[in-house]
Formats: structure tokens, C-alpha cells, sequence
């Protein structure tokens, strides 16, 4: 008897388990698809001879990689966007990592107030309404149209989340680390170096991809700070590619796309592998 | 090696906790010394005020007649097991043994002889590559106590180290800190919670509540003579009858029923006095013969702790609880009299809590 109620109780969960099964199923594909086939476009689209918005079996040919070598500014503009992104990044670490490591070890008064005003800044320096006064201080500081007039835009934009994040990584590694090492002599230096910043470096890593990134994919700020097409980025030499009647050229533009994705993708799979984009904490084991 | 004074310490964190109270105490050279109370009792905020971790508001502590109080924790020659063991989770076993060798600016052979001889003696040594999540939490126990040891202090801080160990490892463990600790002759302060750990482990231990010393002495004293109501409560596995009573010509009334005081203490006691009667239960002695004891009550509760029985016994409304063998076992809800062996029991002012002896 019981034995027949409980196959049948099973039967009655693998019935609805294979319906949910095969809803989730499409529900994934669905979602899979209507992210895939951009990319799949992105990654086809530049190594065929005749480019259209369709996907099909590319007739393969590298003449479109070849024609943006020839245009002066392209390759420029890639150069021009790694140099903003890595100075966003390392500035963004060496200036919010030490301020975060203090956020989170010194307790003061207001210390979480003034971490939430941070925040809320954040989403105003970059924003389009602080454009104007942005403009109007690097212009009286002599920083238009320089690349660290640029990198300094964008790491002030970037900070406050920043040291937000970091701050709350460093608030998971325990203080007992540093107190072993205070014991056993060592310098306040000396921690920071031999045991604080290995600890933390998971954590570094991605705020400086995360940074790069953002930096990499901003439009606005170079747009406004930038009027030498020597110095734009490539975010903004996108409209390089465009006819003067503003329709795209659509072989150019795919293929720029392309050079314009790689790097950011390379560099997230790098430090996906290298430190897993996961924060381990990890005292006990 | 090392003798710990502790003079008047007080600490006041800032918010106006008192953590430490006036705290005085003397830890002798080689003794293994414990520190037991209930969580927020200031135990762990002592060890760190002596690791130097936090700096005491008023007092001196003195390490063989040098006053450290106000010198940096790297300067008191003192190592410190952390209750999370705070192994270095990027460095391997070595790196981490050898770390505050390092710092100290060993030489290489130096370094390598006493990881080897911290290594072997406490049979790690196939462990060194190893990362600390790599290995069990006995091992990393280990291995927090061979840096420790590599460092050849003066004085050893444990701040729990137990507690993060399964129960059977936890026995296997406190055995072989106590041969360690015999072997080494280094004065150690243990904080636990844990009172069996304490009783097991210490030559001398102090109970503490509310940042101060409740009491200090062997264990064996805190077992047999608690000298205050808080101790009686607090030390035992099983829990110390503890039962308000009033004096009625030299004998303790509780309920209807009057018990014996010790001869000692009767011109003590007044007529009148409210005080505590306390005995342990490993003292009570349950029968059911007939004239046997004091008391006499119903069986309520029976528990099997292996080699005897915890009884609970209801006498007119008053819980006492007693032990009996295990074979010769009360039967529940039966009839039975109970006696508290002579010279066992203890009684407490009711007021000020104290031992009356």
C-alpha cells in the first residue's frame, strides 16, 4: 500500500516538474535568443563582404578590418579609450582603495551618512545636469580637450560607488588578520603591504574592471571635454562611421563594433578566471 | 617565564560600556592560567588589553616587572591564537609560520630551524605547502599554534581556540594543548566560555561578570568551594541546587522543612538571615530506605548521564536535584529521601551573595 501511494506521489511531482521543466526551458531560450542574436550578428556581421542587419553564413572576407585601418582616427580612438579607461581605473584604485580601507577599519562620527551623501554624489558629477559646471570648471582650469581633464571627470564619477563597494569588502576580511600581524610586529606599512592588499586585491580587481568599463562605454563626458577627433574616444568615433545623411554605414560600424567590444570582453575574462568575480572572504576555510 | 601583574585596570569603551572594573590580578610564571565568564564579561576585552590590542583607560599591566601597559603590541614579545586562527588565507603553512620571523628580521637558518622544530612538534610538517583553506580546522588550529610557538614569546594570549572545533575534536585538542603547554613552560592565558574547558585545562583560573573577578583559585576550589552565588551558578555541568532558605536556631528552613549548616559558620548566621542553601548535586545522595535522609520528595524528573542518574526530586514544592548510580536508580514518581553529604553544603548571604564560611 504505501509503497503505491508513494510512486504515485512521485509520478505526480515528475508530471509537474516536467511541465515547469519544459516552461523554464523556453522561458531560458527565449531569453538566450533575444541576447544572442545581436552578438551573433556583432561577432558575423564584420567578416562579410556585403553587411545587412540579417544574420546569415558571412562571405568571408577581412576588407572591412582593412578599411578601418585606413581611417586615421579609428585605430587612434581605440588607443585614445584604453588610455582613458586604464587612468579612470588605476586613479579611481589608488585614491578610493586607501579611503575605503579607512571607512571601514577608523569609526567616526556620521561615517555612514557621509558614505550614503558620497553615493548619492556619484549619480550627480557624472550626470548630464552637472554638464554645464563640469564645462565651465575644466575650462577656467585649463583641462578642456586634454585626456586628464577627461580621466579626472571620470574618476570623480566614479569614486563615492566605488569606495562603496570596496568598503564593503574590506568590511568582510576580518580585523583579526591585521591584529595577528600587529602582535607578531609588524608595521602598520608593512600590513597594509604584506597583508591587507593581497587580501583585498580579488576586490581591487574588479572595481578596476568595473571602472574601465564604465569608462570605456562614456560618451557624454568626452562629447563635451573633447573637440580634437586626435584625442576622441572611441565611444565617439562611432559616429565617425556615419553618412553625412546620418544613416549608418553599416560594414564599418559592425566591424568597429567589433574592436570596440574585444577588449572589455578579453579583460572580463581574464579576471573572471583569474579571481572568479567572487569575494572570498574566507578565514576558517 | 613570564609573571603578568595587572593592577586596577579599568576600561571604558567609548558609549560608556564599562567593559573592565578595577580588575587586579597576579598570573605566575608557567601557569596556565583561564579566563571564564559569560559572553560580555570583559574576558576577551582583558586578553586584548594585555595583547595591546586596546589600550586600558586607567591601570598599569605589568610583564616581569616592566610596565607595558602603554607599549605597542609587537613589543611585548607575546603571541596570540585568535579564535578564527587569522592564518593568512593568500600565504601557504610556511609563509605563515614564517611570516612574524620575518617581521623580526631572522635570519634564513634561524627561520628554517624553528619552523622545522614548531612544524615538527606539532606534526604539520607535510602541511606546509598547503593554503589555509586547504586544510581541516584541527589542522589550522595547528598550525596558528606552531606560528605562535615559532615566535618563542613570553607569554601566550588564546582567545577561544577551541571554539571553533566539532565537539571530539575539541577533547583531542585540549588535551594536547595542556601536554604542549607543560612542555613549553610558558605562561598562557586562555579566555574561554566554556567551563568544562577551563576546569580541564587551567592550573588556576578567575570566573568574571560585569568586568570583574568573581573569583580566582585552582579548579578545584571553584568546584568544591564557589565563594559567591554568581560562581555557584555559573561553574558545574550539572546545575548547583541553590535554594533560598531563612536560619531558624542555627538550621536553614526552606518550605517546611529545616537542613543542617555546617558546624563552622553557625555563629555566623543569625536567626532571621535569609540566605541561599547550596549543594551540588554529586552530593546528594537519594535513598530509598526509610529514616535515611533530611528530606524526603517525589521523583519528577530522571536524566541518564551515562554513569548515573540526574534525579529531580519535588519536595513540598522545592526542586532539589540529586544523583543517583546507575543500576541502583529511583524508580519516577516514587517516594524517596534525600541527604546532602556532610561537609558539602555551602550557604550564601542572600544579600551580598557571598559565601558565609
Amino acid at each position: 500500500m504505501s509503497t503505491n501511494i508513494f510512486s504515485r506521489k512521485r509520478q505526480i511531482i515528475e508530471e509537474r516538474s516536467l511541465s515547469e521543466r519544459s516552461f523554464s526551458f523556453i522561458f531560458i531560450l527565449l531569453v538566450v535568443l533575444f541576447f544572442g542574436v545581436p552578438l551573433l550578428w556583432l561577432v558575423l556581421a564584420p567578416f562579410d563582404a556585403i553587411t545587412t542587419y540579417s544574420i546569415k553564413w558571412p562571405d568571408w572576407t577581412l576588407s572591412n578590418f582593412s578599411k578601418i585601418n585606413e581611417n586615421p582616427y579609428a585605430l587612434r580612438s581605440l588607443v585614445n579609450s584604453a588610455v582613458f579607461s586604464a587612468g579612470t581605473g588605476f586613479l579611481v584604485i589608488l585614491v578610493g582603495a586607501p579611503a575605503s580601507y579607512v571607512l571601514s577599519r577608523v569609526k567616526f562620527a556620521g561615517r555612514d551618512v557621509f558614505l550614503y551623501v558620497l553615493l548619492l554624489f556619484s549619480s550627480i558629477v557624472t550626470g548630464t545636469a552637472a554638464m554645464v559646471p563640469l564645462f565651465l570648471l575644466a575650462l577656467k582650469l585649463n583641462l578642456l580637450d586634454t585626456h586628464h581633464g577627461v580621466i579626472l571627470v571620470l574618476t570623480g564619477g566614479l569614486i563615492p560607488a566605488s569606495i562603496f563597494i570596496l568598503k564593503d569588502f574590506t568590511d568582510s576580511i576580518p580585523k583579526s588578520y591585521e591584529e595577528s600581524a600587529q602582535i607578531f610586529g609588524a608595521s602598520s606599512w608593512r600590513i597594509l603591504r604584506d597583508i591587507v592588499t593581497p587580501i583585498i586585491r580579488p576586490g581591487l580587481a574588479v572595481i578596476f574592471v568595473w571602472t574601465f568599463v564604465q569608462a570605456w562605454g562614456n560618451f557624454l563626458t568626452p562629447l563635451i571635454m573633447i573637440r580634437d577627433v586626435n584625442k576622441s574616444p572611441a565611444a565617439n568615433m562611432m559616429y565617425a562611421f556615419y553618412t553625412e545623411g546620418g544613416t549608418a554605414i553599416l560594414p564599418l560600424v559592425a566591424t568597429f563594433s567589433l574592436l570596440y567590444t574585444a577588449p572589455v570582453l578579453l579583460m572580463y575574462l581574464y579576471v573572471n578566471k583569474k579571481y572568479g568575480f567572487r569575494f572570498h572572504g574566507g578565514i576558517k576555510g | 617565564m613570564s609573571i603578568v601583574k595587572i593592577d586596577k585596570i579599568t576600561k571604558v569603551f567609548p558609549g560608556g560600556v564599562r567593559a573592565l572594573d578595577e580588575l587586579s590580578l597576579t598570573i605566575n610564571d608557567g601557569e596556565f592560567f583561564a579566563l571564564l565568564g559569560p559572553s560580555g564579561c570583559g574576558k576577551t576585552t582583558l586578553l586584548r588589553t594585555l595583547g595591546g590590542l586596546e589600550s586600558p583607560t586607567s591601570g598599569v599591566i605589568e610583564i616581569d616587572g616592566k610596565d607595558v601597559t602603554w607599549l605597542k603590541p609587537g613589543a611585548r614579545n607575546i603571541a596570540m591564537v585568535f579564535q578564527d586562527y587569522a592564518l593568512y588565507p593568500h600565504m601557504n603553512v610556511l609563509e605563515n609560520i614564517s611570516y612574524p620571523l620575518r617581521v623580526r628580521k631572522f635570519s634564513k637558518e634561524e627561520i628554517n630551524r624553528r619552523v622545522s622544530q614548531a612544524t615538527k612538534a606539532l606534526s604539520i610538517e607535510n602541511l606546509l605547502e598547503r593554503k589555509p583553506s586547504q586544510i581541516s580546522g584541527g589542522q589550522q588550529q595547528r598550525v596558528a599554534v606552531a606560528r605562535a610557538m615559532a615566535c618563542t614569546p613570553n607569554l601566550y594570549l588564546f582567545d577561544e581556540p577551541l571554539s571553533n572545533l566539532d565537539a571530539r575534536l575539541r577533547l583531542e585538542a585540549r588535551t594536547f594543548l595542556k601536554q604542549l603547554q607543560r612542555e613549553l613552560g610558558v605562561t598562557t592565558i586562555l579566555v574561554t566560555h566554556d567551563q568544562s574547558e577551563a576546569l580541564a585545562l587551567a592550573d588556576r583560573m578567575a570566573v568574571m561578570d560585569k568586568g570583574r573577578i568573581m573569583q580566582v583559585g585552582s579548579p578545584a576550589e571553584f568546584f568544591h568551594k564557589p565563594a559567591n552565588y554568581f560562581v555557584a551558578s555559573f561553574i558545574g555541568s550539572t546545575p548547583m541546587n541553590l535554594i533560598d532558605g531563612v536560619i531558624e536556631s542555627d538550621k536553614v528552613l526552606i518550605g517546611k522543612r529545616t537542613f543542617n549548616i555546617p558546624g563552622k559558620i553557625k555563629n555566623k548566621v543569625s536567626d532571621g538571615q535569609k540566605v541561599v542553601y547550596g549543594v551540588r548535586p554529586e552530593y546528594v545522595r537519594v535513598s530509598k530506605e526509610d529514616g535515611h535522609g533530611s528530606a524526603s520528595g517525589k521523583v519528577k524528573v530522571m536524566e541518564n548521564l551515562g554513569t548515573h542518574y540526574l534525579v529531580t526530586i519535588d519536595c513540598d514544592g522545592t526542586n532539589f536535584r540529586g544523583t543517583a548510580a546507575d543500576g541502583s536508580e529511583p524508580e519516577l514518581n516514587s517516594q524517596i529521601n534525600l541527604r546532602a553529604e556532610e561537609g558539602r553544603v555551602l550557604i550564601y548571604d542572600k544579600q551580598s551573595g557571598d559565601l558565609i564560611e
